[in-house]
């Protein structure tokens, strides 16, 4: 990736509600705002430094008003052109305005990135390298570590295999190329042909997924917890209208934790339904009810239900204590039934919580659960991380990139170019599959190299 | 007691490709050199292949000659066989490997220090350094000789404590019989350096006479031969060259080396030493690859003047009767005799990491070292160490900036890069995939490379330097023509194209895009280029290459661009990496010896680990 290439991401937080302001820096920005703006004037013609009103226009269609300001480099904080879209904050609108910005030529920034290059174009003085390089490589741990947590285990399993195949091959050439008498090509670019195919469908189909949302675990990490059989999983099958997990009248049933995502328009909650949690002796449970409670501390938002027919015992309150800093919706659930537990009761162990009664059963009181939920997000108490949305973006950007290296490898075969310039691309496409799971080059190749094919002397 | 004491600029410990190198350059550059080694004889030996060259290798070769070294030029006087290898491949990785004489290719060699004004040519053994105040003053030989310098280059290869083993045998010698050195380990420890045991192999020898040639498959040089060096007239070198052969092991081989396999010191446990992997003996390809059925061996001349043949595939440290045994399981090699036992070496090397770039150690001032010494295996990868670490020595003593080449301009800068910043475990190989800039680090482009920084470094003649600025001018503004051009459909044009398996053209077409016909070339095109000017061939040949790959060739530019922009940023020295949390604790305490370092390096070393610089911060 080179440094030239312009780069965008939102650069308020997504739920801080009012104004958001999407950032874009490089040789390009102002051309690309120019194809989604419409002013007065072209941003193109306006002075550095100015600030300029007017819409986002998706095609014909209008997304905002915005205030746009246009900085040419060198005065800016990348050194770089700059221009930055003050948008109204909402998370929806952000998103999509990234997207368009995404769309026209811009590429999302990696985590530090503008900082880097304010860095590497000499804005930032070297008495603040430190700090610089700090901020870079903790940013990037936590891109990485969001991204890995982002993804789904089984497609870091496809991403890990096609990352294999992909080396063998890279190693395969190389080794030919470091020890041509030992190591044949003849007829090599057919095989590989066959190889990279069903890689690169693959590959596509991902990215049509990441498009549609379901690649990424992208929303509000929720979790419910409570005691067994109190009724969670019914809230989980009711609130995704399916059913997914299985509800029986046994306490235990769900003995690791399932999820869902739930779509509130605009944005969703992923779901995790947890173990019930209570003192046990059953093996399989006590890892479940580990799980449950480790899933709270990682939690955006937590549910918890109480079946509200039976009165409080020592496992509620045990659970409530280790709740009680979180941000916690308490539902009274089989409130169709003859109630035993009220409002008092759970504020006295849990004070200031919002209490719902619901039947998850009848399905009552669960729009007023989605009112409260959705009221949290919009005054910003529960947040929808910003670096979310722009690991989606990136790991979909980076799927792009290596489907786009594997046609290069592709169309190189077709020509008929020497079997070196396979790999290059190969590499290429091998780096950008790493990139979504955290994992770059390292020595992967030349182990490979010595440990699948037997070379020379 | 008296004793000799004499007074040099320059110390240089070791003759073998290195500190050839190493000492050429400096009395060169005209400082007052000498240069020590155990044997007169043994003026850069090739105790292991009977080659220079190969893939990679052959790259080293030519950039060392753009810079100003010796070994393009003495091995283009002593070939007896050469080969461009991977032609059919990309430019990249074509690379030039000649067989040699391995006698007169030390003759030669010999004579050329010998000849060399400044530069004195003495045998024995070094045993110490001199050091005073963390600045070398000095070094000592056994005999108690006392040398007063301002630098020292350690160019000691395999011969620091080193013993051979096969079987159960062990010689306390380093390669072929020689002397080993076994004082001097014990002074550069005394003095802060830190040392480890590497290992490495070489196969028998065998006597020509008793080779059944008939069962192998002969293999001969290229018909037109490319010299390695910028100054040989390709003309002057074309010569009868002499074969080699083409034979593989098999079953039999792998049963006796199997069942033999407790017998050797490399399995039994007696081999301290790490071993590399690239150039693993056949005990380790018949264990570690041991669903192949044979594996290839390359029978080589070692020169005119001996009947010796190299067993190119079977270097080996099993017992003598295994070792006949084995090797007379193989086609060709029924009743030959052994010459020379293969053997495996164990010795004495340092890890690269406690130098600078420039080959300097971090703790010792004026003292340098190049070579297998610093963890690297290979002649060539040898050569160009003891070249960068010579000039260097030479520059220091000189109060003149030292020289760092990168990795964006040269595979000798990837080679010292990686080892001086890269763990590694092993003797350190040169291979095509370590340099993440191939397409512009070519071998036919060496000169154009880097002839500045030689001339610059006062190793290359303004002369020479002239005449690669004028080549550059020539193939700059041919290139500029030839992409200006437009070619028409007519009869001409489609004829040629036809003769040469090509879909005519039915439109005009940019004379470049014929040029990027996998099938087509500049030079193949001159019929229908009338205002072609005559240009010598290594013009030609940079035009084509520039205009057929230029789609490759401009990405890697812009990667090379954004490089030197991270590479150029300096981080300060006296930063306390211990106050960067993020920074793993195992990198702080590697970084903090590195005193002032770009940015790039910072990210390759610290935060990254290994991986490529470029991907690294953007």
């Amino acid at each position: 990736m080179l440094e030239k290439d312009t780069i965008a991401a939102i650069s308020t937080g997504l739920s801080e509600g009012g104004i958001g302001m999407i950032r874009i820096s490089g040789d390009d920005a102002i051309e690309i705002c120019d194809k989604i703006y419409k002013g007065k004037q072209k941003l193109i013609d306006v002075e550095s430094h100015t600030i300029h009103y007017g819409h986002i226009y998706d095609g014909d269609t209008l997304l905002d008003e915005v205030m746009v300001s246009v900085m040419r480099g060198p005065r800016t904080y990348t050194r770089e052109d700059v221009v930055e879209i003050n948008c109204h904050g909402s998370v929806f609108l952000l998103k999509e305005i990234l997207s368009l910005v995404l769309r026209s030529g811009a590429r999302p920034a990696q985590p530090g990135e503008f900082t880097k290059r304010a860095f590497l174009n000499g804005r930032i003085d070297l008495s603040q390298a430190e700090s610089v390089m700090d901020v870079i490589s903790s940013q990037n741990e936590i891109a990485a570590k969001n991204s890995l947590r982002q993804l789904d285990g089984h497609l870091k399993n496809q991403i890990v295999s096609m990352r294999q195949k992909l080396i063998y091959e890279i190693a395969y050439i190389e080794s030919a190329l470091d020890d041509p008498e030992h190591i044949s090509l003849d007829g090599y670019g057919d095989h590989l042909s066959e190889v990279i195919r069903p890689i690169m469908d693959e590959i596509s189909k991902l990215i049509s997924s990441a498009k549609d949302g379901s690649f990424i675990k992208n929303g509000i990490k929720t979790v419910i917890v409570g005691k067994p059989n109190v009724g969670k999983s019914s809230l989980l099958n009711v609130l995704a209208k399916k059913e997914r997990a299985i509800v029986t009248d046994i306490p235990g049933t769900t003995r690791d934790t399932l999820e869902e995502m739930i779509s509130f328009g605009e944005f969703s909650l992923h779901m995790i339904d947890t173990a019930g949690i209570r003192d046990t002796d059953d093996k399989v449970e006590k890892i479940g009810v580990k799980k449950a409670i480790s899933m709270v501390d990682e939690a955006d938002l937590v549910l918890y239900v109480v079946d509200s027919t039976f009165a409080l015992d020592q496992d509620d309150f045990d659970l409530m204590e280790k709740i009680s800093d979180e941000k916690v919706i308490v539902l009274l659930n089989k409130s169709d039934l003859e109630v035993k537990v009220s409002e008092e009761d759970i504020l006295k162990h849990l004070p200031k919580k919002k209490i719902i009664s619901i039947s998850a059963k009848e399905h009552t009181g669960l729009d007023e659960l989605k009112e409260e939920i959705r009221s949290m997000f919009f005054s910003g108490e529960i947040a929808l991380n910003n670096e979310i949305f722009i690991t989606n973006e990136r790991q979909k950007f980076s799927l792009e990139e290596a489907n786009r290296s594997l046609s290069q490898v592709c169309g190189s075969i077709e020509n008929d170019m020497p079997e070196d310039f396979f790999s290059i691309d190969l590499m290429d496409a091998y780096e950008s599959l790493g990139k979504i799971i955290g994992e770059s080059l390292e020595e992967d190749l030349v182990n490979q190299i010595f440990s699948k094919f037997c070379m020379g002397k | 007691m008296s004793v000799v004491e004499e007074t040099y600029d320059v110390v240089v410990v070791g003759a073998g490709h290195a500190g050839c190198e190493a000492a050429l350059a400096c009395a060169r550059l005209g400082l007052k050199t000498i240069i020590f080694t155990v044997s007169m004889d043994s003026v850069a030996l090739m105790p292991c292949n009977p080659n220079i060259g190969g893939s990679s290798k052959g790259h080293l070769v030519r950039e060392l000659d753009a810079l100003g070294g010796q070994m393009g030029i003495n091995i283009d006087k002593t070939f007896l066989q050469s080969k461009m290898l991977n032609k059919s491949k990309g430019p990249a990785v074509h690379s030039l490997r000649a067989q040699a004489d391995k006698l007169q290719y030390s003759v030669e060699m010999k004579k050329t220090l010998q000849a060399q004004e400044n530069l004195t040519l003495r045998q024995a053994e070094v045993s110490e350094i001199m050091v005073e105040d963390g600045k070398i003053v000095g070094a000592k030989t056994f005999s108690g000789g006392t040398y007063h310098c301002k630098a020292v280059v350690l160019c000691t290869g395999t011969y620091l404590k080193a013993r051979c083993l096969y079987g159960d045998v062990i010689e306390y010698t380093g390669p072929n019989g020689l002397k080993a050195a076994n004082t001097l380990s014990a002074s550069l420890e005394k003095n802060g350096i830190e040392l480890r045991r590497f290992k490495t192999g070489t196969p028998a020898r065998i006597d020509g006479s008793t080779i059944d040639y008939s069962k192998m498959e002969e293999q001969f040089g290229d018909e037109r031969i490319v010299p390695f060096s910028f100054t040989t007239d390709p003309d002057s070198i074309q010569k009868k060259q002499v074969s080699c052969y083409l034979t593989y092991t098999n079953e039999k081989t792998h049963e006796i080396i199997r069942k033999n396999l407790d017998r050797s010191p490399m399995y039994s446990g007696v081999i301290e030493g790490t071993g590399p992997r690239y150039c693993p003996s056949i005990e380790d390809k018949v264990v570690k690859f041991a669903e192949k059925e044979r594996h290839q061996l390359f029978v080589e001349p070692e020169g005119l003047s001996t009947n010796e043949m190299y067993i190119s595939g079977m270097s080996s440290s099993m017992p003598e009767d295994v070792q006949y045994e084995m090797y007379h399981t193989v086609p060709g090699l029924e009743h030959a005799t052994i010459v020379r036992n293969a053997y495996a070496i164990e010795y004495d090397c340092i890890d690269a990491n406690q130098l600078y770039a420039t080959l300097e150690f971090k703790k010792v001032k004026g003292l340098f070292a190049g070579g297998q010494f610093n963890g690297s295996s290979g002649y060539e990868e040898a050569a160009a160490q003891g070249l960068v670490a010579g000039f260097n020595a030479a520059l220091e003593v000189l109060g003149r900036e030292q020289v760092v080449l990168d990795r964006s301009e040269s595979y000798i800068g990837v080679l010292i890069d990686d080892l001086v910043t890269k763990e590694s475990h092993e003797p350190y190989r040169m291979m095509t995939s370590r340099a993440e800039y191939r397409l512009l680090l070519r071998q036919d482009n060496a000169d154009l490379r880097l002839s500045k920084i030689g001339h610059a470094i006062g190793l290359i003649s303004d002369e020479r330097y002239d005449w690669v600025c004028k080549k550059e001018e020539l193939i700059e503004k041919e290139i500029a023509r030839v992409k200006e051009k437009n070619i028409g459909s007519n009869k001409k044009v489609n004829d040629l194209l036809k003769s040469l398996d090509s879909i005519p053209v039915t439109n005009g077409v940019k004379f470049c895009d014929l040029i990027r016909r996998p099938e087509l070339s500049y030079d193949l095109l001159a019929p229908i280029d009338e205002e072609r000017p005559d240009l010598p061939e290594e013009v030609r040949e940079q035009v084509n290459i520039n205009i057929k790959y230029e789609g490759y060739i401009t990405r890697q530019i812009k990667q090379v661009e954004h490089f030197k922009k991270i590479e150029s940023k300096k981080i300060p020295a006296g930063i306390d990496y211990d106050d960067v949390p993020s920074l793993p604790v195992k990198h702080r305490t590697g970084i903090q010896n590195f005193g002032s370092i770009s940015c790039g390096h910072f990210c390759f070393v610290g935060i990254f680990g290994t991986g490529k610089v470029s991907k690294i911060i953007v």
